[in-house]
């Protein structure tokens, strides 16, 4: 059947349903009017934005394994959103790095090696059980909450408007950690005990979030300095946590240097299995 | 039914006046070409039917997320992996939509999940082929939605009510997974050789067990006539059959690449499509739980079942406990 | 599986633009009221579909029965007095 024929056909029999299932695709930035109308970025902001880039698919990654595994089918759904938003964002910030060394986003996502990428250390972490994945969410969403906040009044109108629609969606992400953590922490024994546990070991990646490093230098009113947001996201995170029952950990913290090109062992991995299709065939377009 | 027959409550031998009513109110209704709704009096052999092909259909989509979601983690580019990461979702979401028009019957979602945990539900048997290259993410776009949707158009007008309602939500997505699974095809088939080999591998692999979507022949299929008496179906599997295998034989034109049935073609006199005898004993087999991932695809399903009973049980435990402090 | 885990049922009514009713969508399960509605968001409004949500515990509804619909939808048959099309010595005057 045609597309169009289609669409009638189920519009004929869809009466009574057409106004709670009329879909527009919206109108918010894409990455492909960033590559097509995209102002050139100068290097130091490219290395910038792929900073940003690389953070958010190294999570959308992870978060994508999700789907198909989730607690319950509402939560496949929901993640699903959450792994489709991340991944938009680091379309964004990799087509708009690309500009400067003339590289598409496929390109900086495929055919870098794992030197070259500049994520931190925590949104490589494992999924590992559902809380887990809930406090990771929870560490980094807070902290891109605040960032894109902030990066939304950019002097560089690219990353402002990256970051003014994708503050909107990580403000949801937020809050759905959030309200997961409460309700783990809240829940039941076992689940207080998983989520301390959770906890535990994802703190040790906590500072490396807020540790400005050379490529945020020379960015005066253009990228935010890391450090300047910790003061925000302690007193968030803290007042979560208190609401869920739950306290920070005693946990020492790890030497990461992810912007530096310097991983833990699971990066490998993770672009072992992202990269191998794409570099059996190279130069094919998909 | 033998008044020796163990009864079911509410239920005698000889039909009470009330259920003669009844019964002439539900035919009225089929006859009339409306629609029945869940408080609606209806026949236990037609609730029973319902229950069960709505459920079936639910599982297919939950099910059927696997073999994508095999490919999420390695789409050969961020585009295609936002689609295909969409796409799978969409699939959950028809599936909470089926199990939503299904729980409408008197049957909870707990209670059909277990059938399908414990391997007594069926769910299209499609989904128990590995999908084994990227390029099957393209032919099950195509073939597989695309037989989908042949099969699902009609049930937008069943003669039940939230299933018809269902499946004009699912039908309106639907029609963007078949399109992006052509167009991972006709990337594939314009790309080096390499890839057109890996697609028509996978039309290969994946024509036949999609002409089998259908079910089996109109003369093999005992229960269609009375779905197709009560408006649950409206065409039938060879019908269906016909007007898919038509519409792909051209299709696959376009994409430069062959079905693999050089015997298809369209017979003028009879006015029908002719195509190769397909395997229904494999058909059969795979659908009695012998195809090769039907042990995987019910594992992952048991999984994260087991895996996430701590979640639901503290997400239940917390409501208790906060709708207590509430009452207190 | 203990019975208490199980999630209870929510209906859900999307509002597809301001000006129009909310309108049945579908149900799902979830285990609170804050749960349900983010659910709802995220399975009943991935393209565009609402700008405004409700959910309800599917318990909570009351319906009419439909073996009762005659004596509960018979009164308004035949009172064809209260549609203005009743009233035909009024045609073509202007502006009534």
């Amino acid at each position: 059947m045609k597309h169009e024929e289609l669409d009638e056909a189920l519009d004929s029999f869809g009466d009574a349903l057409a106004s709670a299932t009329r879909v527009t695709p919206g109108n918010a930035l894409r990455p492909e009017d960033i590559a097509v109308d995209g102002v050139k970025p100068s290097e130091e902001v490219a290395r910038y934005a792929l900073t940003l880039g690389d953070d958010a698919l190294i999570l959308a990654q992870r978060m994508s394994h999700w789907i198909s595994r989730a607690p319950e089918l509402e939560e496949d759904v929901a993640l699903g959103n959450i792994a489709l938003d991340i991944l938009g964002h680091a379309r964004s910030f990799l087509t708009y790095a690309g500009l400067a060394w003339d590289k598409t986003e496929d390109e900086l996502a495929y055919w870098r090696e794992e030197e070259e990428f500049t994520s931190l250390w925590i949104v490589e972490q494992p999924n590992g059980h559902f809380g887990v994945t809930i406090i990771r969410q929870l560490i980094v969403s807070i902290f891109q909450n605040l960032l894109y906040k902030q990066l939304a009044q950019s002097k560089d109108e690219t990353l402002a408007a990256i970051s003014a629609k994708a503050v909107k969606e990580v403000d949801y992400h937020r809050d759905h950690a959030i309200q997961w953590t409460i309700r783990l922490g809240m829940g039941t024994e076992e689940s207080a005990s998983k989520m301390r546990h959770a906890l535990e070991i994802l703190w040790p990646y906590v500072d490396e979030m807020f540790r400005d490093e050379e490529v945020h230098q020379d960015l005066a009113g253009i990228a935010v300095l890391p450090s300047t947001l910790r003061g925000a996201w302690d007193e968030e995170i803290t007042a979560v946590l208190a609401d869920a029952g739950l306290e920070i950990p005693a946990t020492g913290q790890a030497m990461a240097y992810g912007r530096r090109g310097e991983h833990s062992e699971h990066l490998g991995y993770l672009l072992a299995e992202m990269q191998v299709l794409a570099r059996k065939h190279p130069g094919a377009s998909w | 039914m033998a008044p020796t027959t163990p009864q079911e409550p509410g239920l005698s031998a000889v039909p009470s006046y009330e259920e003669e009513q009844s019964q002439a109110r539900f035919d009225a209704l089929i006859d009339q070409d409306s629609r029945v709704e869940p408080r609606d009096w209806m026949p236990e052999k037609y609730r029973k039917t319902l229950s069960r092909q709505i459920s079936q259909h639910a599982h297919s989509e939950i099910i059927g997320m696997q073999p994508e979601a095999n490919w999420i983690t390695r789409a050969p580019s961020l585009k295609r992996k936002s689609i295909l990461m969409a796409k799978v979702q969409d699939e959950a979401g028809h599936g909470l939509y089926l199990y939503s028009a299904a729980e409408t019957l008197g049957t909870t979602r707990d209670e059909y999940n277990e059938q399908l945990l414990s391997g007594k539900a069926k769910y299209s048997s499609i989904f128990n082929y590995p999908a084994r290259t990227w390029a099957d993410m393209g032919a099950i776009g195509w073939l597989v939605d695309g037989a989908a949707i042949a099969n699902q158009v009609p049930l937008c007008r069943a003669s039940y009510g939230p299933y018809g309602r269902a499946m004009v939500r699912v039908c309106k997505e639907e029609s963007f997974h078949q399109r992006q699974g052509f167009e991972i095809l006709l990337s594939l088939s314009r790309g080096t050789e390499a890839q057109k080999k890996m697609a028509q591998d996978a039309i290969n692999r994946f024509y036949e067990p999609s002409l089998m979507m259908f079910g089996p022949p109109d003369d093999q299929s005992p229960n269609s006539q009375q779905s197709m008496a009560w408006k649950i179906k409206r065409f039938s599997n060879d019908e269906l059959r016909q007007r898919f295998v038509g519409m792909i034989a051209e299709q696959v034109k376009v994409l430069g690449l062959t079905l693999p049935d050089p015997q298809l073609h369209f017979d003028e006199e009879k006015k029908q499509w002719i195509h190769k005898d397909l395997n229904w004993d494999e058909f059969m087999a795979v659908i009695k739980g012998n195809g090769p991932a039907n042990a995987q695809r019910l594992e992952r399903r048991r999984e994260a079942h087991r895996e996430g009973a701590w979640v639901r049980e503290a997400a239940a435990a917390y409501a208790a406990k906060q709708a207590r402090s509430e009452v207190a | 599986m203990s019975q208490q885990s199980n999630w209870p049922l929510w209906e859900v009514f999307v509002r597809s633009s301001r000006g129009l009713s909310h309108v049945h969508a579908g149900s799902l399960h979830a285990p609170d009221q804050q749960m349900a509605l983010r659910n709802a968001r995220d399975l009943y409004t991935r393209r565009n579909e609402g700008v405004s949500l409700w959910v309800v515990k599917s318990s909570d509804i009351i319906s009419s029965d439909p073996g009762e619909k005659d004596s509960f939808f018979e009164s308004p048959q035949g009172k064809d007095y209260r549609h203005a099309t009743y009233y035909k010595a009024s045609e073509g005057v202007k502006h009534l």
